[in-house]
């Protein structure tokens, strides 16, 4: 890309930029008075509802129809997080080693363990706040168990933070699971690719 | 021992003669790897990785002795060959579960695999199947262990339970290939690890006193605390550095306090940690760490009330339970509206040391723990030392085990754990009352009778008498006899019979009859026959003398005589003597406050009775802070004034607070740490200067001592004899807490929960009909309750005990100062 008409403040004829004709505002209480009754009566609104219909008949919309048509994102990308679950046995990927608590640089993970009862480690509660939340993916990255990922919802509107980051919201539940509509990740924090070759064996004799 | 320059790796450090090389290395800033090593416990050689070459041959770092002008190099091309080797053979079948385990990255194994940059392996056996077992408090995962033997290792020569061993662990034989192949310390390592696994020595589960101390020295994730499992991984703890607040040891600890969950963001202690290498907890400082006194708010109207009791008041009762700040305070509140403070066993302390003092000339004793670790022939008079004071109980047992030392035990009740702790130690049961007895013994076998006053020792001279006794002795005999042998006769060639004179010797019995000296003490101490032979045998080599005694002298009707009794030991015999103080601070209480005999008509309770109660249980008319909610020091047995730190925060008032209300100003409880009484041997120093840790070496940088003055004597040094009919024979019971419980406190952990009763052996159960859970009235001169009987497999004889943490239980009602009390016991 040119750097050129950025850096070219150099404003004159001949350059691409040149001033709008704007008119003056209306300083005194009379002229106020007059542009009302002028865009009252000259119908202004109408030139603009022209426009739209123009376009609109035309059938030539470049804009994307928002919400009910989405950008595909890069896998890549960083949105809000997702926990996974084990294909085979539905059984949740997070394992609680604490490790994505640990290098969360904004500090705005926390989980709860326990022992359940079959002796295995079960996290019963699992946080992002995501107001302190950077995205910078190291949660994911660091994830032994591909458990955490970054999934592709960035829209980050709701009546309460919370309602993105406890761990009911972030787990695939079962039946989107059982539907095969979990999503395995091929973005940030998944295995690189070839990583069989690349991993020495531990010799098994036996 | 004598100050000697070895080099390690050209470095010259010193170090004293006999010292391990491992240890001078530590010592001085050497890192040699070592996973099996615990100092002050025997080398255990288990795991080979502290491999040195010494003067050119190689040599293990944690058992061979620092010589003069050695030269050590930790590193040579054999040396890290051997050391990789052993680090793939821990590596191998090691499950990949370091995310779950509970270690969380405090391993050694990781560490020491990722320092000798173990990243790939060359061994393999098939594994064996090794289920995970609950010892109840303690969980142990074979698949995890090393076999580092650690655990084995703290129990028997640190704790003294030997409770844990090693059994077969029924795998495959190694691949005799390897034996070619690999470096010769890690085969012959491998080849001790692929037979071995720990188990408890009870079967199933363990019996001993459940300190713990095998799941802190555990490098790997194999023994851990099932409380603690899977709660939290260990990087997200603040570690608070502490004093443990049970006992009078002042153990070094750490809390690791974490927020509580996602919801509660209050901080909790999830569990307390220590440094294994120089000190060890019991099992009430490891787990007894949640006592704290939570949800409390300040409520002015309490508050109110409690300004409007101090006005009221005319006595202070409080418990040795608190700092030595608090402590201060109530001093300079009984200074300023003149209150009476009462603390009956501080006072008792003090009158005890006080008469001490009258003759040793000294404001303290001499000794501390330490001294007992380093001495091989240990005493301990008037304690049931494995619950006054644990870690009284582990110096013994590690002088018995490591210095080859010998020790006697002198207290009514048998206890099964002395005896485990060693052969060389003899248990004197004698009768209640009979301290006295014991102590004059102590003279009697070890006094300087030349120095000594001489009505003690013509005292001492009525107990003897000669004796003739027969006794069967094995003499060597010499006896000639003539044999017929055949000899070849050269010149002949025949065979001649020649007589020959043969001497021979041979073991003979003989009777004979000797007089003896018979010491009437062992009589009236309930010696085991033949102790005078056995106590030869015990004394043989034997350089360093120490000497315990403990809380029953203190409340002793004669204490006065008791400690004049143990001031003329020390002074005129080798020993070195230690007081175990009652409660966590009864020293401090006792130097610092002005303790008063009898209270008057209205009293404020801190932590007990009273009209009006401050209690930092939760119980009383206004809430205080408990000891782990506090900022302090402590005064310990080793004469240490040891500061601990704040680990759960509290809402409510504090004694500072009352303290300011009623007219003093300092902003802070520690304002008062320099305000200690520097007569009492005290330093002024700001709190925030105390140091709290241990070097390398080994060093205790913590707080600091108490200064020991020397007191004028009046050179009198008479004693008074002692009453053998005031022997209290059958029938009666003792104040003492059982194992792992000190105070109310304790028994406010979640994990050591639980109703005190009447605590009996299984001989006392069976001799009187009761059996365990059985309710049982106690009656005793001062008054009865109804208890249940809880059998307790850790004491023998035929003397219960009542325990004082179970505030439900008023045991203390029953006794008139002396721990031990005519009972009788019938069915409820």
């Amino acid at each position: 890309m040119h750097v050129e008409p950025f850096t070219d403040r150099n404003v004159s004829e001949q350059s691409a930029y040149y001033y709008v004709d704007i008119e003056e505002y209306p300083v005194t209480g009379w002229d106020k008075f007059k542009q009302v009754v002028k865009r009252s009566l000259k119908g202004e609104l109408f030139i603009g509802l022209w426009i739209v219909m123009r376009e609109m008949i035309k059938f030539d919309i470049h804009t994307v129809k928002y919400p009910m048509e989405k950008l595909p994102i890069g896998p890549r990308y960083r949105a809000v997080h997702k926990l996974l679950r084990l294909w085979e046995s539905g059984f949740e990927r997070c394992i609680g080693c604490g490790l994505c608590e640990k290098i969360c640089i904004s500090d705005c993970i926390r989980m709860d363990t326990r022992i359940d009862e079959n002796s295995r480690k079960e996290v019963t509660e699992y946080s992002i706040n995501l107001g302190r939340c950077i995205f910078c993916g190291y949660c994911a990255e660091v994830c032994p168990e591909l458990a955490i990922v970054h999934g592709e919802r960035y829209e980050n509107a709701s009546q309460q933070r919370a309602h993105f980051v406890i761990k009911d919201d972030m787990l695939t539940p079962l039946d989107l699971l059982v539907s095969g509509q979990q999503k395995d990740y091929p973005g940030f924090g998944s295995i690189t690719p070839h990583e069989d070759e690349r991993v020495a064996k531990t010799p098994l004799a036996y | 021992m004598n100050e000697i320059t070895i080099t390690i790796d050209g470095k010259a450090v010193q170090t004293q003669e006999g010292e391990f090389i491992l240890n001078a290395a530590r010592a001085n800033g050497i890192f040699i790897p070592a996973i099996c090593y615990l100092t002050r416990c025997s080398p255990t050689l288990a795991c080979r990785i502290c491999l040195v070459e010494a003067d050119g041959k190689q040599v293990y770092a944690c058992n061979s002795k620092a010589k003069e002008g050695m030269n050590v190099v930790t590193s040579t091309s054999t040396i890290e060959q051997e050391k990789r080797a052993i680090m793939e053979v821990y590596d191998v079948n090691h499950p990949l579960e370091c995310g779950v385990c509970d270690q969380s990255g405090e391993c050694e194994l990781q560490n020491y695999t990722l320092e000798l940059a173990v990243d790939s392996q060359s061994y393999c056996i098939a594994d064996t199947f090794k289920p995970a077992q609950d010892w109840g408090l303690i969980k142990y995962d074979p698949a995890l262990c090393i076999m580092c033997e650690r655990c084995i290792t703290v129990c028997k020569d640190m704790i003294g339970d030997g409770a844990l061993s090693t059994v077969a662990r029924g795998s495959d034989a190694i691949d005799p290939a390897f034996k070619e192949s690999m470096p010769k310390d890690a085969y012959a390592m491998w080849n001790k690890l692929n037979k071995s696994l720990i188990a408890p020595n009870a079967g199933d589960t363990l019996d001993c006193t459940n300190c713990g101390e095998c799941t802190s020295v555990c490098p790997v994730g194999a023994l851990v605390s099932t409380d603690y499992q899977y709660s939290a991984n260990a990087w997200e703890h603040e570690q608070i550095p502490a004093t443990c607040t049970h006992c009078s040891a002042g153990c070094q600890i750490s809390y690791d306090i974490k927020h509580t969950s996602i919801a509660d963001p209050e901080d909790k202690i999830y569990r307390v940690k220590n440094e294994w290498n120089y000190v060890s907890l019991c099992g009430a400082g490891r787990y007894g760490y949640d006592f704290q006194n939570s949800n409390v708010t300040k409520d002015a109207g309490q508050f109110d009330a409690a300004i409007a009791a101090f006005k009221k008041a005319d006595t202070i009762r409080f418990t040795s339970t608190i700092t030595n700040e608090e402590a201060m305070i109530l001093q300079r509140l009984k200074e300023k509206f003149g209150y009476r403070l009462i603390n009956e066993e501080a006072r008792v302390f003090k009158a005890f040391l006080n008469a001490y003092s009258a003759i040793s000339g000294q404001s303290l004793y001499s000794g501390n723990l330490k001294e007992v670790h380093d001495s091989d022939f240990v005493v301990s008079i008037g304690s049931a030392l494995k619950t006054d004071n644990p870690n009284a109980r582990f110096a013994m047992n590690n002088a018995l085990s490591m210095n080859k030392g010998a020790g006697l035990y002198f207290h009514p009740i048998n206890d099964p754990v002395i005896n485990d702790m060693s052969k060389n130690v003899t248990q004197f049961n004698h009768a209640a009352m009979m301290e006295e007895a014991a102590l004059y013994l102590m003279l009697d076998l070890f006094g300087d009778k030349a120095a000594m006053p001489s009505d003690v020792v013509s005292y001492l001279a009525t107990f003897h008498s000669t004796k003739t006794v027969t006794i069967e002795e094995t003499v060597d005999e010499k006896v000639t006899e003539t044999v017929v042998k055949k000899v070849l006769n050269e010149e002949t060639g025949l065979e001649e019979d020649v007589n020959e004179e043969v001497t021979k010797t041979v073991k003979k019995k003989v009777s004979k009859e000797v007089e003896v000296d018979d010491n009437r003490l062992y009589d009236l101490l309930n010696a085991p026959a033949g102790f005078a032979d056995t106590l030869i045998k015990y004394l043989a080599k034997k350089e360093k003398f120490a000497l315990m005694v403990g809380p029953d002298l203190y409340s002793h009707p004669n204490a006065v005589n008791c400690a004049r009794l143990v001031a003329l030991i020390e002074k005129y015999t080798a020993f070195n003597v230690t007081m175990i103080p009652n409660l966590s601070n009864t020293l401090g209480a006792a130097l610092i406050c002005d303790l008063d005999a009898a209270g008057g008509s209205y009293t404020i309770g801190y932590n007990a009775a009273g009209n009006f109660t401050l209690s930092a249980l939760g119980n009383g008319d206004l809430d205080m802070p408990a000891l782990n909610q506090q900022e302090g020091t402590l005064t310990s047995i080793d004469k240490r004034v040891n500061p601990t730190n704040v680990a759960v925060g509290f809402g409510g008032y504090t004694l500072n607070d009352i303290a300011n209300a009623l007219g003093f100003n300092e902003a802070l409880t520690v304002n008062y740490t320099k305000q200690l009484p520097v007569s009492s041997g005290f330093k002024a120093v700001e709190f925030d200067t105390l140091p709290n840790y241990y070097t390398n070496a080994g060093e205790e940088v913590r707080g600091y001592l108490l200064a020991v003055s020397s007191v004028s004597v009046n050179g009198d040094e008479s004693v008074t004899r002692f009453n053998e009919s005031s022997a209290m024979g059958e029938g009666i019971v003792y104040l003492a807490n059982p194992v792992l419980h000190f105070t109310p406190f304790t028994a406010k952990a979640h994990q050591l929960k639980g109703t005190g009763g009447l605590y009996a052996s299984a001989a006392f159960m069976s001799a009187n009909g009761v059996k365990d859970g059985d309710r049982v009235r106690v009656k005793t001169a001062q008054g009865e309750i109804v208890v249940n009987v809880i059998a307790d497999g850790k004491i023998d004889g035929e003397i219960p005990y009542l325990p004082t943490f179970d505030t439900q239980i008023n045991s203390g009602a029953l006794f008139d100062g002396y721990r031990f009390a005519t009972v009788s016991i019938q069915k409820a």
